[in-house]
């Protein structure tokens, strides 16, 4: 499988604290990257970097060859990578509809008529067509992260990336939002998720990365991370979700 | 009671162009105010220190000093001092844009820090602009929290208009004195009942405005 997003000695500064450091990552077109390590150790920038919410220090980030940060001048590039964040922001005073629609809409000028059946079709997918009238505030939290997953699928991103996406849900909730991930794993898109689901984790992932204060301590395949992590710090961080051990 | 008086000759309709001219004045003076609000309080919440303190300055000096005080200075002083000629109606219109201009971007800057950055940063994710983030993100949310609370500015301007006849301005408060005077003899017991007609004339100007903000709750509620 070919290459599709390269991160080449990426550095990230928090006024001087070094968020990131000399981050190198090459992901192949269909791979799903599961991203791990504990709190505050820069799994979210790692994200927020690749799409450009975050300018980057040094380095560079690029998607099939193009530059997306530092993001030349058009933002196309960033249209490519679609995200997920963990508090779903959805739109509030829009219809689910009309959420899922609009960046379609305004920003690939894409045909109504043409757009909403594939928005209706994939809600259908996710068990929410019916809602399309609804407003955000009359959804669940599980329910509204999957129409965020939509109106991200909707601008046929390259990428996907899931920035903690069941960590705000309740526990009865979270199955509903993984299943849809996974669902999108089977069609093998290409996605970097984060998350403290380690079972998930397990379950979905081509690759594990774990991260700690800013670099990538380990890259290895789930069954081999998660039986025999290679590094003292790995193994540490696995042992915290484990009880009685 | 009084409330013959009212009807007597062209007092309802004396009364009725009273109310006109507070209302020519409030509402001009709140449209201006929303204009300009919204231009200064995006202004604000850009949080440049400069434009802040001086923000800061100005709506001090607005919520310190009485509209009458303010009404004075403009009509009174500041023509003496400059030699010109503005009219008192054009000086309450000055003033109370001052005032609603102040209040309103005060407003304005709050409805914009309330929107959580994130909802900017979900816009830039998924491919939208700078202008179309706050053209169908980001203003849309801000109109909706600023209705209810602009409504109560609206009205609060259209009552302080009862102070426009301290500089000469016959508005409904100064005809119904006028009239009370008129019947003094005859009626001396106009005062209540031309009050009370004031009272409702108040009451019937302001009370739409607020049905309209109540519907607009409701309808952006759902």
């Amino acid at each position: 499988m070919s290459e599709i997003l390269k991160i080449e000695h990426l550095h990230k500064k928090f006024e001087d604290f070094e968020v990131l450091s000399d981050i190198n990552l090459s992901i192949k077109k269909g791979e799903t990257i599961v991203i791990v390590g504990p709190s505050g150790c820069g799994k979210s920038t790692l994200l927020r970097c690749i799409n450009g919410l975050e300018d980057i220090d040094e380095g560079e980030v690029s998607l099939e060859g193009e530059a997306v940060n530092p993001a030349p001048k058009n933002a196309a590039g960033r249209r490519k990578i679609g995200m997920v964040f963990q508090s779903y922001e959805l739109f509030p005073h829009k219809t689910i509809l009309e959420n899922v629609l609009l960046a379609p809409m305004k920003v690939q000028k894409r045909d109504r008529k043409e757009a909403t059946e594939e928005a209706l079709s994939l809600l259908d997918r996710v068990g929410l067509a019916s809602r399309k009238d609804s407003y955000p505030r009359q959804l669940s939290g599980g329910q509204k992260q999957r129409v965020a997953i939509v109106r991200a699928l909707m601008m046929h991103p390259e990428v996907l990336l899931f920035d903690e996406v069941t960590a705000a849900l309740d526990p009865e909730m979270v199955r509903e939002v993984l299943d849809v991930i996974l669902d999108l794993a089977k069609q093998k898109r290409t996605m970097l998720i984060v998350t403290h689901e380690m079972s998930f984790a397990k379950a979905i992932a081509d690759r594990v990365l774990f991260l700690d204060g800013g670099t990538i301590v380990e890259d290895s395949d789930p069954n081999a991370f998660f039986e025999a992590p290679k590094t003292e710090r790995a193994k540490k961080f696995l042992q915290t979700f484990e009880f009685g051990s | 009671m009084g409330f013959e008086v009212i009807f007597k000759g062209k007092n309802l309709i004396r009364l009725l162009a009273g109310l006109g001219v507070a209302m020519k004045i409030s509402l001009i003076s709140v449209a201006i105010s929303i204009a300009a609000g919204l231009l200064l309080g995006m202004l604000m919440s850009m949080k440049k220190p400069v434009i802040g303190a001086l923000m800061r300055v100005y709506l001090e000096i607005v919520r310190i000093k009485p509209q009458m005080v303010l009404l004075f200075i403009v009509f009174f002083g500041f023509t003496k001092m400059t030699g010109s000629n503005i009219s008192a109606e054009a000086s309450s219109i000055i003033v109370f844009s001052f005032w609603g201009t102040a209040e309103m971007a005060d407003l304005v800057r709050g409805c914009f820090i309330s929107i959580p950055v994130i909802q900017y940063e979900s816009s830039k994710a998924l491919g939208l602009s700078r202008l179309q983030t706050y053209v169908y993100v980001i203003i849309p949310q801000i109109v909706r929290r600023l209705i209810p609370l602009s409504i109560n500015l609206i009205t609060r301007m259209i009552k302080t208009t009862s102070l426009i006849m301290m500089i000469g301005i016959v508005e409904v408060l100064k005809v119904g004195q006028q009239i009370i005077e008129a019947n003094r003899k005859s009626a001396p017991n106009a005062a209540f009942g031309v009050f009370a007609a004031i009272f409702l004339l108040y009451f019937l100007a302001c009370w739409p405005i607020s049905c309209f903000s109540k519907y607009l709750e409701k309808k952006w509620a759902n």
